[in-house]
């Protein structure tokens, strides 16, 4: 249907969707991750072991979301104990310690990368995930595990004392996150068909904070508005040539300059 | 009457400071007790511990025989006790009507359907809490402005708003920490209506409040407390004429000045 080039723009730009509402979701209950990197390299080098194996993808797929989940519930666990840029700092060291647990993991090819990986990720399986996962946070802000984690991140004491267990809100909004971010990570290993632990680096984690940052934390749509453009403005940019990143940047400073809180604002509530 | 709080022995200590010191009262049920003291007596610090958001450094609480000393504020609120907050806490970001639901929370159904789906496609949950929040909002008297953010209402109708935030949990006991700061003498008479709706509701309400006339208009019984202690602890008529309390509140006639 697209032509090569632009499928596997699509193909990128679904994942970086994933990745960005991976993040919205413990962000919603104000748990800033700067390590969904990590989470991304889990379900990525689970699913390929997998498949590699001989397991089919779509179980492949789901064991690696499911084991990256059971990490975000190891990292969300001492993230209950502090707040704010805390748990930035822990967060971005737990996608570092996974980058170099995987950087030296030889069953996984250590340094030298994961190769021959099947080509299993078609547009199709990338939008249905996006699709569901966008779902599950559209449907979140009316339901009762949205609301109590939106009450989480705007007053603990207050949403306590109302009956919402913190711990269990926090970890649900973390595991979430991880299980969304390690299916972005295993749809992504079987479209690279090669993976090393150095494509899941912090940056990867920053850009995807940034796609939540620029698109806006408080609306569903913010996120995969800034991954939206974040993935596919420099495409549009190639004719500037050299330039193509200064002036992308340049975008970015001003829109953190006219939109501080992002480019969509929070919905505003209406009668349902 | 049977006793429905009973605090025991109470005390609480900050770094260098008793804030609380052997503090024991019993509240019954479906009376409407109040807490009056002078400021710094102790009285948000003895909210704080009866709702579960502070640990006594000794003594226990019960409710209905209970000891539920150690229990966290949101199992303190499923068991029957909500409160609201001196400064208000609202969830700025949530409509009217969603901050009342979030004090539903604890009453909508967790069974394994609720928990597979993650409650995201529980809509007769959703439904049921939200006619509950609004009947709430009524019920205390802003009905009209549910889809608002709390921000948009004057101070008044956010504390209105915070008690039907604490109704919407069913609860048994009350607790109001000066429901009535910063309201003119006709809201106050509203909110005393109010008080007495609510206990006629069989919830047993237990408040702190600085304003005298609602104190001695709604209050069955009254635990006066003064530097961390009980002073006294009784009838309005009886507290009202206990030298203490007067002392306490308008200084001892002939008593050296403290260095304080």
């Amino acid at each position: 249907m697209l032509g090569g080039y632009w499928e596997s723009i699509a193909i990128f730009l679904g994942i970086n969707v994933l990745m960005s509402i991976s993040l919205y979701v413990p962000m919603s209950a104000g748990l800033i991750s700067l390590g969904q990197g990590g989470f991304m390299a889990i379900g990525a080098y689970v699913s390929a072991l997998l498949t590699k194996g001989g397991v089919p993808f779509a179980p492949a797929l789901l064991a690696g979301s499911a084991v990256a989940a059971a990490a975000g519930l190891l990292v969300g666990t001492p993230a209950l104990r502090i707040r704010g840029i805390y748990v930035m700092i822990l967060t971005l060291g737990f996608g570092e310690i996974v980058r170099v647990f995987f950087l030296n993991f030889d069953p996984a090819g250590g340094a030298s990368g994961l190769v021959g990986i099947p080509p299993l990720t078609t547009l199709p399986a990338v939008l249905a995930a996006c699709a569901v996962a966008f779902l599950i946070v559209w449907r979140l802000r009316h339901a009762r595990l949205g609301r109590a984690m939106i009450a989480v991140h705007e007053d603990e004491v207050a949403a306590e004392a109302m009956g919402i267990n913190l711990t269990r809100t926090k970890l649900l909004a973390f595991s979430i996150g991880a299980f969304i971010a390690g299916l972005a990570g295993g749809l992504y290993a079987h479209e690279a068909l090669f993976i090393d632990a150095n494509q899941f680096d912090f940056s990867r984690s920053a850009v995807t904070f940034l796609y939540v940052v620029l698109g806006g934390a408080a609306n569903p749509f913010g996120p995969v508005l800034g991954a939206a453009i974040v993935t596919l403005l420099p495409e549009f940019l190639r004719f500037l040539q050299d330039w193509r990143m200064t002036f992308f940047g340049s975008l970015l400073i001003l829109a953190a300059i006219w939109r501080p809180d992002g480019l969509l604002k929070a919905p505003v509530p209406r009668s349902r | 009457m049977t006793v429905l709080l009973q605090i025991d022995g109470v005390s609480r200590y900050f770094a260098g400071y008793t804030a609380l010191s052997d503090v024991s009262t019993a509240v019954e049920t479906g009376t409407i007790h109040a807490v009056i003291g002078p400021n710094g007596a102790g009285k948000t610090t003895l909210f704080n511990v009866v709702s579960g958001v502070l640990l006594p450094s000794s003594g226990q609480v019960r409710f209905a025989g209970v000891d539920y000393t150690r229990r966290k504020p949101d199992r303190v609120l499923a068991m029957g006790i909500a409160r609201n907050f001196q400064q208000v806490r609202l969830f700025r970001g949530l409509s009217v009507l969603e901050n009342v639901m979030i004090g539903r929370h604890c009453r909508m159904a967790t069974g394994a359907r609720g928990l597979l789906g993650l409650g995201i496609f529980n809509r007769a949950a959703e439904t049921q809490a939200r006619a509950t929040a609004r009947e709430m909002l009524e019920f205390v008297g802003i009905g009209a402005r549910n889809e608002r953010l709390p921000g948009e209402l004057t101070l008044v109708d956010q504390r209105r708003l915070e008690i039907a935030r604490a109704l919407a949990s069913d609860p048994r006991l009350l607790l109001l920490d000066e429901p009535a700061a910063g309201m003119n003498p006709a809201e106050v008479r509203e909110l005393t209506g109010l008080i007495g709706r609510i206990r006629d509701r069989g919830i047993t309400i237990l408040m702190v409040e600085h304003h005298m006339r609602l104190v001695m208009a709604a209050a069955d019984r009254i635990t006066v407390l003064s530097a961390g202690r009980v002073i006294a602890d009784g009838p309005p008529q009886q507290v009202q004429r206990d030298e203490l309390v007067i002392a306490a509140y308008l200084g001892k006639p002939h008593a050296p000045a403290h260095g304080r």
